[in-house]
């Protein structure tokens, strides 16, 4: 139904400790996590060092690490960890009965939604 | 004029015989119905409807039942006794099918009618069916009321085998009072972890192994496909990946939905439960719901706890003294007799949140605790769960715990006692003779004997008097030591494997293979890692350990490579992938350059480049395109060149005796031969191999990782090199005569190298730590060694062989390079 949630289908669409990406028309590539204590999250998918894609990266507990430069970025604020400054915007998610919902106006832009 | 009197006399009657009129006559209706009576026993002229035929029992009792362990009286809470001394009409076996709010009547199946001043509803849940084909097939049970257990026993007479869909709490505890009744139980949970809800991957591994150990199959990540039948009745499970189990019983037990038709066809507000403000009333101030049929402030609970908060709520209002009900934190216990295990609130972990993990593996212990803001929010006991209450009870009072921080962990009893809060002292105050290390027995007198001896590492300790040298659940008391002794000044000579373990990897590659470890939760449980599920370090190590150590056997764990391993291409710094398909000795011919030249076009590659491994590589591939031009590329018979992976990169040869005028042997020939013997193989690190015709060297020999020179007299075998960062020439190992004899030393080394080497470390930096003359004699010294790690290395390819990209163009890991979906802002507004 067209709420202001975007049904996204059922969680096990992505095994634990991956992720997928879900491109947006006119928005930002956005990724979504599975993480090994069955959380889930979702990103930008892109990392604030030089865009690498954070889908493809190594999932440990809520935290991503780049593919390409190794930062660590929270799955749950978005914000680069350690020595690292930087942060990615994140998209508010919520499971209902094992389905995702993100928060559709972080998704297509408050004119879309 | 007398209206006011008739009106007053009327609200007297009515309140004289206030009609309370309940649905559902399980555990939230009828202690609610309690709850009323203990504060006002006279308000109510009080009727309680129940579908099932029987009187109000304990339906978390259903499991001790099937599993034989209690009768049906024992579970029973309220007897007939109950409801005749409270003066309730019981209407049972009769469903109530209609609500008329209007009227302010319900009626039941029966067409039975009664009215109500305030009605309850209290209608629990529905068993969630899975809608696969045959899923209303007999044979097919829930595990929800008494009739189901008795279903399951009827089965269970007649012995046979049970498959149970769905590994949670519900699941498991009806697995296990199936196979008590001597069945041969299948577990299928769709998820890789059973309980993921309740537990994290490392509790739930514990348990898998359990469960199996007594004699239980499960099996995780299994969606099943459809339940077939044989002569009208179930006879078994097909699972999507073509898995057949049978059965002459499916229990579905994959989860519960609120049963709220009832009220939503009576006009009642509904979302996923029948919504309730704080004081648990409805959409319809006449009308209240209870239990897990509704839901308060947005969320629906699955267990008893949170309904006795409700129905004091409940009670509370409808005896005109509002409280108020502010939702419930839960905790979770398995009722499987001999396996203790507790869960309780967030144990999701990440930054802020702070994990203390312990784990003693003789024991069969696993505890997590997390940690926030000095609070407590979460916890997963396994094996001990004594402490359970306890940390539930720090947890809901949102106690702070940074005074027993340190001492948490080992629970009440010792986080209270004082003295013991810095674990310096704790050990400081043991006697001399205190055994500190448990397997080789060595006392506190002994490891402090050994420390002052010039003892000054943990591993110096571990060599000189085997303290915490085995399974390493005394490390901390060793390393407490060495602070008392030596005043805090330890130096470590090994670095540990990262940051989630005490062990070098030397110790957990030794211990792998002792402990016959064969999966990564196994280690981490075994060998004490300090984090739930290691980290970005540790995960690809013992990933390729554990592949190392068990050929053929280990599966490969997906989630714990770099992505280039994981998609078989080279990520580029704009997200896309570069693909290098195998060119074997740099070798190549028209159809394989036809091939890559249609590619190129096809998905339009920026740029084809001629790599400095003698191959071709392809540029800006798309993820989503990557099978497709596997699939391409395999139809012109290329396989993988691994330029992404830490295993046989290239294979670099020159002309040779075939076409130069100084060659001395067919170099290019044995580097393909070569190339075809080592292809696939896991590493360490990279491992990079060059075949020179002759000294002039063209391929680059003397800076590989294996190299070999031809001469006149034979095959000169050269170890260590490396171009890159640090440019280092080989080491000559040794010469031989034939080509056989030179496949088999490259083989030998290789194996070598597998087997000593720390993940990420490339031959040049193994061999500068260890010494060429450590590397030569382990080879040389016997004359059997070299055709034996020759041996087991072929051996150990026979499983490596197959080309990863055939698999995954033939489909494999499809949701890898797949979008989840795509969202068009513009279609979703029309
Ligand atoms: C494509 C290629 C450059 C080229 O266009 O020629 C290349 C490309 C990369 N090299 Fe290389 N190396 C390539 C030949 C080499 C060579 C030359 C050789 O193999 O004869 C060397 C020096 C020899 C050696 O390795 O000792 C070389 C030494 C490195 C190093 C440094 C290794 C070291 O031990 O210091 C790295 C960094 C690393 O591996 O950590 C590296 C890493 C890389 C990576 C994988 C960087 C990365 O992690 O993404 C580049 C991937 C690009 C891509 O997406 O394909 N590449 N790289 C060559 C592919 C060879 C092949 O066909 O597989
Ligand atoms: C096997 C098993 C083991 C469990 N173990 C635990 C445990 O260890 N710990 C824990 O906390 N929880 C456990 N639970 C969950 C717990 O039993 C439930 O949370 C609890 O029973 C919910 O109470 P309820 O009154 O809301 O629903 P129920 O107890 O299901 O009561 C609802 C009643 O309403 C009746 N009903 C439904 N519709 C109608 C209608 N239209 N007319 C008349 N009657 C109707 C139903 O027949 C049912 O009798 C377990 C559940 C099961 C099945
Ligand atoms: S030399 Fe550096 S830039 Fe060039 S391919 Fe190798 S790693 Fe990349
Ligand atoms: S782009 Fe992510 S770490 Fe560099």
């Amino acid at each position: 139904m067209i709420g202001e949630w975007l049904d996204i289908g059922p969680v096990s669409q992505i095994s634990p400790g991956n992720a997928r990406t879900l491109p947006v028309h006119g928005g930002a590539e956005i990724a979504v996590f599975h993480t090994l204590d069955n959380q889930f999250y979702a990103l930008v998918n892109s990392c604030p060092h030089k865009q690498g894609p954070l889908s493809q990266g190594i999932v440990h507990g809520t935290v991503v690490t780049c593919p390409l430069h190794n930062w660590n970025i929270s799955l749950k604020t978005g914000e680069a960890l350690g020595e690292d400054r930087g942060c990615v915007p994140t998209i508010p998610l919520r499971v209902d009965a094992g389905r995702m919902y993100l928060l559709r106006s972080a998704v297509v832009g408050e004119r879309a939604a | 004029m007398n209206a006011p009197t008739r009106f007053d006399q009327g609200r007297n009657d009515r309140a004289a015989t206030e009609r309370l009129v309940v649905i559902g006559n399980g555990m939230a209706g009828c202690r609610a119905v309690e709850e009323v009576l203990a504060r006002d026993p006279t308000r109510y002229a009080i009727t309680i409807f129940g579908a099932e035929p029987r009187v109000n029992y304990n339906r978390i009792m259903l499991s001790p039942v099937l599993a034989g362990e209690k009768a049906f009286a024992e579970i029973v809470i309220n007897d007939a006794a109950w409801y005749a001394d409270n003066a309730i009409t019981l209407i049972s076996g009769d469903p109530v099918v209609g609500i008329n709010r209007a009227a302010q009547t319900v009626t039941a199946r029966s067409g039975r009618t009664e009215t109500y001043d305030r009605l309850l509803i209290a209608t629990g849940s529905d068993p969630f069916i899975i809608p696969v084909p045959g899923h209303d097939l007999p044979g097919v049970v829930t595990f929800r009321d008494l009739d189901d257990v008795g279903k399951m026993l009827a089965a269970a007479q007649t012995g046979g085998s049970a498959v149970v869909i769905g590994g949670g709490l519900l699941g498991l505890e009806a697995a296990h009072g199936l196979s008590l009744r001597g069945m041969a139980v299948t577990v299928i949970h769709l998820m890789p972890t059973l309980m993921e809800r309740q537990l994290d991957e490392a509790a739930g591994f514990l348990l898998k192994s359990e469960l199996e150990r007594r004699g239980q199959t499960i099996v995780t990540g299994g969606d099943t496909a459809a339940i077939v039948a044989h002569g009208g009745h179930v006879a078994g499970v097909q699972l999507k990946d073509g898995r057949l189990f049978a059965a002459d019983i499916v229990v579905m037990a994959v989860g519960i939905k609120p049963s709220v038709t009832l009220a939503k066809s009576a006009g009642i507000d509904v979302e996923r439960g029948i919504l309730v403000d704080d004081h648990m009333v409805t959409s319809d101030p006449a009308v209240m719901a209870v239990g897990e049929c509704v839901q308060h402030r947005g969320l629906c609970y699955g267990l008893v706890a949170p309904l006795w908060d409700m129905c004091r709520a409940l009670a509370d209002h409808a005896t005109g003294a509002p409280s108020g009900y502010e939702g419930s934190v839960t905790s979770t216990k398995l009722k499987v007799s001999g396996i203790d295990l507790f869960s309780a609130g967030d144990f999701s972990g990440g930054e802020g949140a702070e994990d203390i993990v312990m784990r003693d593996a003789a024991r069969g212990v696993y505890k997590r605790l997390v940690i926030k803001d000095d609070r407590l929010i979460g916890t997963v006991l396994y094996g001990d769960t004594a402490d359970g209450n306890w940390y539930f009870d720090l947890l809901r009072q949102g106690e702070d715990v940074s005074a027993i921080r340190e001492a948490l962990i080992f629970g009440q009893a010792f986080a209270s006692g004082g003295a013991t809060l810095d674990p310096n002292s704790a050990v400081a105050a043991l006697s001399d003779n205190a055994e500190i290390c448990g397997c080789n027995g060595v006392s506190k007198a002994k490891v402090v004997g050994a420390i002052l001896g010039g003892a000054q590492s943990l591993d110096a300790v571990r060599a000189s008097c085997k303290a915490s040298a085995s399974c390493g659940s005394c490390t901390g008391l060793v390393e407490s030591l060495l602070n008392l002794t030596l005043g805090g000044a330890v130096q470590r000579i090994e670095k540990t494997l990262c940051k989630c373990t005490s062990f070098t990897h030397d110790d957990v590659r030794r211990l792998i293979i002792e402990k016959q470890l064969r999966a990564i939760p196994q280690v981490l449980q075994e060998l004490h890692w300090t984090t739930p599920d290691g980290c970005a370090s540790c995960r690809p190590a013992l990933n390729y350990y554990l592949l190392c150590a068990w050929p053929g056997e280990y599966v490969d764990d997906q989630q714990s490579r770099f992505v280039n391993e994981r998609m078989h291409a080279n990520i580029q710094k704009d997200g896309t992938y570069s693909v290098v398909p195998r060119m074997w000795g740099g070798l190549t011919n028209p159809r394989e350059l036809r091939a890559i030249a249609d590619v190129v076009e096809k998905f339009n590659a920026p740029m084809v480049k001629v790599t400095g491994g003698q191959r071709l590589d392809i540029f800006g591939i798309k993820k989503a395109d990557l099978p497709a031009v596997w699939a391409d590329l395999n139809a012109a018979g290329m396989v993988s060149g691994h330029a992404y992976g830490k295993s046989l990169r290239t294979v670099k040869t020159c002309v040779g005796s075939e076409w130069c005028r100084f060659g001395t042997q067919d170099s290019t020939g044995l580097g393909v031969q070569i190339e075809h013997m080592t292809w696939g193989s896991w590493m360490p690190h990279k491992f990079k191999i060059a075949v020179s015709g002759c000294p002039r060297n063209c391929a680059e020999a003397t800076i590989k990782d294996f190299g070999i020179i031809c001469v006149d007299s034979g095959y000169e075998l050269h170890v260590g090199g490396n171009g890159g960062i640090k440019v280092r020439v080989t080491d000559l190992l040794c010469k031989v005569a034939t080509e056989a004899e030179a496949m088999d030393v490259c083989a030998a080394f290789i194996q070598l190298y597998r087997e000593q080497a720390h993940y990420l470390e490339r031959t040049a930096p193994w061999i500068e730590r260890v010494g060429l003359d450590h590397v030569k004699s382990a080879l040389l010294d016997d004359p059997e060694t070299v055709p034996r790690l020759a041996r087991h290395f072929r051996w150990t390819q026979s499983f490596m062989q197959d080309d990863p990209w055939a698999k995954r163009a033939a489909g494999e890991d499809a949701e890898l390079h797949q979008h989840l979906a795509e969202v068009r802002p513009l279609e979703i507004v029309a």
